[in-house]
């Protein structure tokens, strides 16, 4: 899998020469939005961190953790994962934090690694994008659509669990 | 909600610090986990450098209006009582392009966008409508093609292969959006709490 990377940079930048794109000045005007969005977000990852940081060294995460623990047990979820999957409908940027906080610590290659950077890549913050968007227009009655996207959520998650565990951990 | 629950984590620790007697880890922790935070974002900086040049020649080439078409009969499959040339069907599917490519920024002004144009199709202005219910949960759970702070994150973190969450994020985010169009198209015949 180690080509995946190298192949779509690959793919992209060759779509783009042939299509004329002037693909090196443009680049750098993407690289440059990168470094702006690096820092707009640095603050959001160090609060997370912080919060993160005070609540395991206290004692208090181990303790939420212990109370989660029979879910964790039964669905197979890494302890580790767990802030994460809470955080992620709330708070993109909160979440990114709470993955940064679990590569870490575990590793970006172990099994809550993993897992944790499939979970961030493949749900939204759902709550986030409902009250925005709803908010946005004055809508009242959302009807069905958290169910919906709870079920989604629900199912991404079960997803992930079991790819990681029959086919990227066997 | 962040606001709140970020004040919480903070008082919890501290009290259960207080009452464990765990004050000096707690304050050392708080310096070390801001420290850890610059370094994070030292690595992030080169990652997302990558990932958003990457893109933005994506961007210019034209590639992300080649997805767009790739999803538009997709879209009117699910979307069948919005009309398919519509203002309201063009800014979801650029909200959706954006989404898959991890273009956040340009996706949620397209989806508020999107929203109105959905509201002027909608007959009761208070109450989402079915179309609006179906955009949210598919906005709920994006497939993204290329996670670009995931993967810059887990590169600054010392990962030997980065891309290994790709396909199956991928694969993930497919089950996510299946299930939870399959749950829209099911409740909304019951009416989904409409009044």
């Amino acid at each position: 899998m180690s080509f995946i990377i190298p192949v779509i940079i690959l793919l992209i930048l060759v779509y783009g020469y042939l299509k004329g794109v002037k693909v090196y000045d443009v680049f750098i005007e993407g690289a440059r939005e990168g470094l702006v969005i690096t820092f707009k977000i640095l603050p959001y990852i160090g609060a997370m961190l912080l919060g993160v940081g005070m609540l395991r060294s206290s004692g208090g995460l181990d303790f939420m953790l212990y109370i989660l623990r029979p879910l964790t047990r039964a669905a197979g979820i890494p302890e580790e994962v767990m802030p994460l999957i809470i955080m992620k409908p709330l708070s993109g940027s909160g979440a990114l934090g709470i993955l940064a906080d679990i590569l870490r610590r575990s590793g970006a290659d172990s099994f809550a690694g993993v897992l944790a950077s499939i979970v961030m890549s493949s749900t939204e913050t759902i709550f986030y994008t409902i009250t925005v968007y709803f908010g946005s227009v004055g809508i009242k009655n959302i009807r069905h659509t958290l169910a919906a996207a709870v079920i989604a959520d629900v199912t991404g998650l079960v997803a992930a669990v079991l790819l990681c565990r029959f086919i990227l951990f066997r | 909600m962040i606001n709140k629950l970020w004040f919480y984590m903070i008082v919890i620790a501290v009290a259960f610090a207080a009452t464990g007697k765990k004050l000096e880890v707690l304050t050392e922790e708080m310096f070390s986990s801001l420290s850890a935070a610059v370094e994070l974002g030292i690595g992030l900086l080169g990652g997302m450098m990558l990932w958003c040049g990457i893109l933005k020649v994506a961007e210019k080439s034209g590639l992300v209006d080649k997805i767009s078409d790739f999803i538009r009969p997709l879209m009117k499959l699910l979307f069948r009582e919005i009309p398919s040339k519509s203002a309201a069907m063009g800014a979801m599917i650029m909200n959706i392009t954006s989404n898959m490519l991890g273009l956040g920024n340009a996706a949620t002004p397209m989806g508020l966008k999107a929203m109105q144009e959905l509201q002027r199709l909608n007959p009761k202005k208070d109450t989402a409508s079915n179309a609006m219910c179906l955009f949210l949960v598919v906005n709920a759970a994006p497939i993204q093609l290329l996670p670009a702070t995931v993967l810059s994150l887990r590169a600054s973190s010392g990962s030997v292969n980065p891309g290994i969450i790709i396909i199956p994020a991928v694969i993930s985010s497919f089950a996510a959006v299946s299930a939870g169009v399959i749950a829209c198209k099911l409740l909304e015949k019951t009416n989904g709490g409409r009044r």
